[in-house]
């Protein structure tokens, strides 16, 4: 019965297409020798060569990586924590409200947990920089690890732990030897998808940044409002052509991790 | 069913521990009682267990077997009595440390290790030498015939090999007992038959110490040396097979196991008869351990019963009623009459099929005489 | 004998406990401070608000810290039309939206189950691709297309479609195409699980009991995949309530949603205990639906531990 009708196939196509057709369009005119979207001049990488010579603009992309590969660190730790607190030790005190604080942050807008953020470095005179966004995205990215690591937990056949134990792998053992391996395509997972959160953000780092630590979120951000341009068209495209590539890396590394350590079918 | 002359055969003649006073159980379980909210799993049980024993746990589902299994094995703690193994309480040690492995139902081998690995996993947890570990797990996969498959995967492995990995990697530990939790409910039949003799073999060979929880019947007559039936958290009989067939301690012992005619009466002021019985006066060979008039229970299994066209002409004149044939159903190596008695009561009764179908003298709707021995006969008190 | 367990309480204490202190310390505390902060008055001094809470005031600052607390700037909200209005907006765009995302990732959802089990894992993984692209890229190549000047109105021009190239940036309707296509991937992805987690066999009974297609659809696999219509629609109309960069990108200026409000009153007019205040009562609108997704999501961990 798995068989699709035509109205099925067609809300796919289109449904597809309407995904990614701003993002062709975006790479296509990324390469418009012509500064007008209107008119098009041509092939050309000339804005490419253009980004080279931004010092500011490379400058926010070297501060933005680094912000992303620290924070995607301490969230994936933290977040993997947090999933094996709730589902292996589910009956601490305090749960309820621990389970709260993880799951809330996924829904909040995001001017509300920004604006929190820099009242909380104000009233402790924390001065804000790269350290401030860097915890601001960890807390944020942190929930997302929790929620993948925990699903992929749930599902982990816990006989393969009772046998570790059973053999004489007393419990931390038994995490790093048994446990960790199998779940670690769904940790890197979660890793990349962290990175990408912090990579992307602009509400959370407009908040919480400092002086000297301008983002390039933000730098796209100021150029935008003030119209489109063919050099955010060229720096878009490669953020696209590298996120995508963590993605696709990613979603194999799930689809490892799918094929082990799941219950024995009989 | 293989009864127990069948079960005898197989090299364990005249082993029988548990009637040595003077010998120390391997295993002592001392009035164990385990709750799951308000449910009670394992009620205040206690039994002995001997070393050089396959002693099986068989029960319904739920009644207990499985917790009472990750009792032994330290997956679960107790919330009354006592565990020894050798003499020393263990009840509070994590399972990492008890000198007792257990086989998973579902073999939970590691995946993202090849079988060399999976075996060796327990070994390299005692710390051992790189070499030692070689050659005991190469010995070990040699006694599970699978030579050459260490490099393997579990995933590429067959049923009945995954299950000789778990084995393997379980027995390589040298384990005090090992614990089997249902270990052949994944095989098919003929294998099933296979692996039970195998796993018979490498007990008596390595002189081990199983526990085997199983659902199965005829599974836990053929491997074991003593059988525990346990319903709804406690012990009902722990006997040797033929003990528990021929001579259940209850009508629900009796029933578990096997087919059973059960019929009720009070005992005869003689104490080797019963009477008020559906069939008047029944005699029986062994003196009633109850009082005259106490209301007890004949307990025949079917194969004991004998049918005759005609009333049977042999003393003593008891043990007989005539019947009605109410229904035949043919299982090819035997056929189990379903017997109307006058008031409504139905009897079973099991005949070997000697002659072919075709020559059978009882038909449907007959009008035939059961009869069966005095000794035939086993008197339950409850 | 008992180590082992002594040393896994340890450690378990600290799993638990380290991520305990860090979302309460990042996450907790700041919500607190916010509501602290919606409770003060602006004042020209580092920080731009009064009372301060000054732990070497002892006592008798504790006690002014007090009475420097009112509900000053939330009267102020209820007063001027400004804020209600913006309010209204938000949550007006939001349910549309999130209705629009229904209409529109349901069929998306279904058809991926639809297609042969290898597939589905490849169709996901476009769905999400986007996603991960860069929010800000996304709503950029919208900027891009809905130009004045640009691929759409060309299009619309070509084909004669309009006779003046209308304007599309500035307009609610900017607004929600920009929504749809951002968080399109929120709602297929609660759907899509929900439905593929429906029994095949339930359906082929009910054909097998007289349904035809559309009424087995109707009886049998929409109200089961009602609870991913809830967790999807939760998904994104809480966090759309709050949306910022997608309103003052492709916004018009006439109504803003409250996510641009608070961000005005915090970057532009620098009257932090509004901006808190505004924050605040977003989150007490907010918090019946947060309330109904945290219970739904934690259905799901109860089992496990």
């Amino acid at each position: 019965m798995r068989k699709a009708s035509f109205f099925n196939l067609a809300a796919l196509a289109v449904g597809l297409v309407f995904l990614y057709l701003p993002i062709v369009i975006l790479v296509i005119y990324s390469f418009n020798a012509s500064r007008l979207v209107a008119v098009w001049g041509g092939w050309s990488m000339h804005w490419y060569a253009e980004l080279a010579g931004d010092a500011p603009l490379l400058e926010a992309a070297s501060i933005s990586l680094r912000i992303a590969l620290v924070s995607a660190s301490a969230a994936t730790v933290l977040g993997t924590l947090a999933a094996v607190a709730l589902v292996r030790f589910g009956r601490f005190r305090g749960r309820l409200l621990f389970a709260a604080m993880i799951y809330a942050p996924l829904v909040m807008p995001e001017v509300i947990t920004g604006l929190s953020m820099l009242l909380l470095f104000v009233a402790v005179a924390i001065d804000r920089g790269f350290w401030t966004v860097v915890i601001a995205h960890t807390t944020m990215a942190m929930c997302f690890v929790a929620v993948i690591v925990q699903s992929r937990l749930i599902d982990f056949d816990r006989s393969l732990e009772e046998a570790a134990m059973d053999l004489g792998a007393p419990p931390l053992q038994t995490f790093l030897l048994v446990t960790l391996p199998l779940i670690l395509p769904a940790i890197a997972a979660s890793f990349m998808l962290a990175f990408a959160l912090s990579l992307d953000d602009l509400v959370i780092a407009s908040f919480t940044t400092g002086p000297g630590a301008t983002t390039l979120a933000i730098r796209i951000y100021s150029a935008v409002r003030l119209g489109v341009s063919p050099e955010m068209n060229a720096v878009c495209s490669i953020m696209v052509l590298v996120v995508g590539l963590a993605v696709i890396a990613a979603s194999l590394l799930t689809k490892l991790s799918a094929a082990r350590g799941t219950p024995a079918r009989i | 069913m293989p009864t127990a002359a069948t079960k005898r055969g197989f090299g364990k003649a005249g082993f029988a521990p548990w009637t040595e006073s003077a010998l120390q159980p391997l295993l002592r379980i001392e009035a164990l009682s385990k709750r799951f909210g308000g449910f009670a799993a394992v009620d205040q049980l206690s039994v002995d267990i001997y070393q050089g024993e396959f002693f099986a746990l068989l029960g319904p589902s739920g009644c207990g077997k499985t917790t009472l299994l990750r009792l032994i094995a330290g997956f679960e703690q107790p919330d009354l009595g006592r565990i020894l193994l050798d003499g020393v309480e263990i009840g509070s040690v994590p399972p990492y440390r008890r000198p007792v492995n257990m086989m998973f139902q579902s073999y939970a081998l590691f995946p993202h290790l090849n079988v060399e690995a999976n075996v060796a996993f327990g070994l390299r947890q005692e710390g051992l030498p790189k070499a030692e570990i070689a050659e005991r797990v190469g010995e070990m996969l040699t006694l599970v015939r699978l030579d050459n498959f260490g490099r393997r995967k579990p995933q590429e492995l067959s049923g009945g090999q995954r299950q000789r990995v778990a084995l393997a990697r379980s027995l390589v530990k040298r384990p005090r007992i090992l614990l089997l939790d249902e270990p052949m409910a994944a095989l098919d039949k003929k294998l099933r038959g296979e692996t039970q003799f195998e796993l018979m073999e490498l007990q008596r060979r390595l002189d081990l110490t199983f526990i085997i929880v199983t659902h199965d019947q005829s599974e836990a007559m053929t491997v074991a040396d003593r059988i525990a039936v346990m319903d709804r958290g406690r012990l009902m009989q722990v006997a040797p097979p033929a003990e528990i067939y021929e001579h259940p301690n209850s009508r629900w012992v009796a029933d578990f196991i096997g087919n059973i005619n059960l019929l009720e009466g009070r005992v005869g002021a003689d104490r080797v008869s019963v009477e008020g019985t559906a069939l008047g006066r029944i005699g029986v060979a062994a003196k009633i351990d109850a009082q005259p008039g106490a209301t007890v229970w004949v307990a025949v299994r079917p194969e004991k019963i004998r049918l005759t066209t005609g009333e049977p002409d042999v003393e003593p004149p008891e043990n007989r009623i005539a019947a009605t044939v109410a229904d035949i159903g043919y299982l090819g190596d035997l056929s189990i009459y379903k017997l109307r008695i006058g008031d409504g009561i139905q009897l079973q009764a099991a005949l070997a099929n000697t002659v072919r179908s075709s020559e059978r003298t009882i038909g449907w709707n007959d009008t035939v005489w059961l009869s069966f021995q005095p000794d035939a006969a086993v008197v339950l008190t409850r | 004998m008992n180590n082992g367990r002594r040393q896994t309480s340890f450690i378990a204490k600290l799993v638990v406990r380290i991520p305990y202190a860090w979302m309460v310390a990042f996450f907790l505390v700041p919500f607190l401070i916010v509501v602290k902060i919606s409770l003060s008055q602006t004042a020209i001094a580092q920080p731009p608000y009064t009372p301060v809470f000054d732990l070497a005031a002892g006592w008798q600052g504790f006690r002014s810290f007090f009475t420097g607390l009112s509900l000053d700037n939330f009267t102020f909200l209820g007063s001027d039309p400004l804020y209600i209005l913006s309010y209204m907006k938000s949550v007006e765009i939001a349910a549309f939206s999130t209705l629009l995302l229904l209409v529109i990732g349901y069929p998306i959802a279904y058809a991926i189950t639809r297609t042969p089990r290898r597939l589905q894992a490849v169709l996901v993984l476009l769905v999400i691709l986007p996603f991960w692209t860069s929010f800000l890229i996304r709503i950029y190549a919208w900027m891009n297309i809905l130009q004045h000047d640009g691929p759409l109105n060309q299009l619309l021009l070509f084909f004669h479609i309009v006779r003046e190239p209308p304007a599309w940036l500035s307009t609610d309707t900017a607004v929600y195409i920009g929504i749809v296509y951002s968080y399109l991937p929120f709602m297929v992805l609660p759907l899509y699980a929900t439905l593929e987690k429906i029994d095949e066999s339930l359906l082929e009974a009910a054909a097998d009991l007289g349904c035809p297609r559309w009424k087995t659809f109707w009886l049998v696999t929409l109200p089961l995949s009602a609870p991913g219509v809830l967790a999807g629609a939760l998904l994104c109309f809480i966090p759309i309530c709050g949306e910022f960069v997608i309103p003052d990108l492709l916004g018009g200026s006439r109504t803003s949603m409250i996510g641009q409000t608070v961000w005005t009153e915090f970057f532009a007019n620098k009257d932090w205990p509004t901006a808190s205040a505004v924050a605040v009562v977003l989150v007490c609108l907010l918090v019946t639906p947060i309330v109904v997704f945290q219970h739904q999501a934690m259905r799901g961990t109860g089992r496990g531990s």
